[in-house]
């Protein structure tokens, strides 16, 4: 369904340009295409990491590692295995959902969600391009201790 | 020839360690590449409009509408803004990234920036619903309340930690990528 508004947007916007100046219109795409072109690589290289570790981290392995009862440890990997997967949210959601069934604790749901979201080692190759090394490690690092707060409050708030 | 082989070398590289992993490990490799297939048609769908969104708004925004609204003197209304934005975005968090890259261009305030990429990843409207509906509207709402300060916290400390004249390298390179 999102896709679905960002094309109606898109098509919206791009008709209303192309109406009042073909011109900067074409300019536009010629600027867009460059910009994909620019970081097509690094999406490949994103492309063929994630096939490997999702393949490697299904749910059911997933679910034995982050079990209720898997306390600090199970939080602490749950929110190592949610940085590196990078899933989008109407897949990743019924999937916390079915781990939460298959007996993950909700803390550590709580950080497997957050980190899936804040996090992500396998576009790491992508950010790094657009805001160098430092900014990247800091902007994932604090996301991943930030998670843990996160997850904490979740364990105390929702029952 | 020599440069576009520079370029996609770390993704020959990882075509090589692909196919070592499928003559190792021929199900998880032959696994590995569905999903990796699987992965680019949903990229190929996202990606355009994302991408044509980004040359309209380099296009018809100039650089001065952009510094008046979110740039360095537009205090909370450039905050609140970025996290609008932000929030209303669709699509996966690396189509975020080429956005903010022409936010640096067209001279957004790098905090701003960083809150823009934080509310795409976190508080995304669309992505709420699929939220609530699967794991239930107190950790969803729980979720969204910390995570707020979250972004704000996060953006301060980056900003704290990476100089001026970083952020002016960032910016340079951004403003490069879709000349």
């Amino acid at each position: 369904m999102e896709t679905y508004i960002l094309y109606g947007v898109t098509f919206i916007l791009f008709i209303l340009s192309a109406l009042k100046d073909k011109k900067k219109t074409k300019m536009s795409l010629k600027k867009a295409w460059k910009a994909f072109e620019n970081i097509l690589p690094e999406f490949l290289v994103v492309l063929l990491l994630l096939g490997v570790m999702l393949a490697v981290l299904e749910p059911a392995v997933i679910s034995k590692i982050i079990g209720a009862e898997s306390g600090w440890r199970g939080t602490i990997l749950a929110a190592l295995v949610g940085s590196i997967v990078l899933i989008p949210g109407f897949v990743a959601f019924p999937t916390a959902d079915l781990l939460l069934q298959g007996g993950a604790g909700l803390v550590q749901i709580g950080a497997f969600v957050s980190t899936l979201m804040m996090v992500g080692i396998v576009t790491f190759p992508v950010e790094i391009k657009y805001f160098g090394k430092k900014t990247s490690i800091l902007r994932n690092g604090l996301g991943f201790l930030f998670s843990f707060l996160v997850a904490g409050i979740i364990g105390i708030v929702v029952r | 020839m020599k440069k576009l082989l520079k370029r996609y070398r770390v993704f020959l590289l990882s075509v090589a360690i692909f196919a070592v992993l499928i003559m190792m490990n021929r199900d998880l490799g032959i696994k590995a590449l569905g999903i990796s297939a699987y992965s680019f048609r949903e990229m190929l769908l996202v990606v355009p409009p994302v991408f044509v969104l980004l040359g309209l708004l380099d296009v018809w925004v100039p650089r001065e509408t952009m510094i008046k609204y979110m740039g360095e003197d537009s205090g909370f209304k450039g905050t609140l803004l970025a996290f609008i934005l932000g929030s209303a975005a669709a699509g996966p968090l690396y189509g975020a990234f080429p956005i903010a890259a022409v936010f640096m261009k067209k001279g957004v305030k790098f905090s701003n920036v960083l809150i823009f990429i934080g509310a795409w990843a976190t508080t995304k409207i669309p992505m709420l619903l699929f939220e609530i509906a699967a794991l239930g509207t107190q950790f969803a709402f729980t979720r969204l309340i910390v995570n707020i300060p979250g972004i704000l916290i996060i953006a301060y400390i980056i900003t704290k930690f990476v100089s001026k004249k970083e952020v002016e390298e960032m910016y340079a390179a951004a403003a490069k990528m879709t000349e």
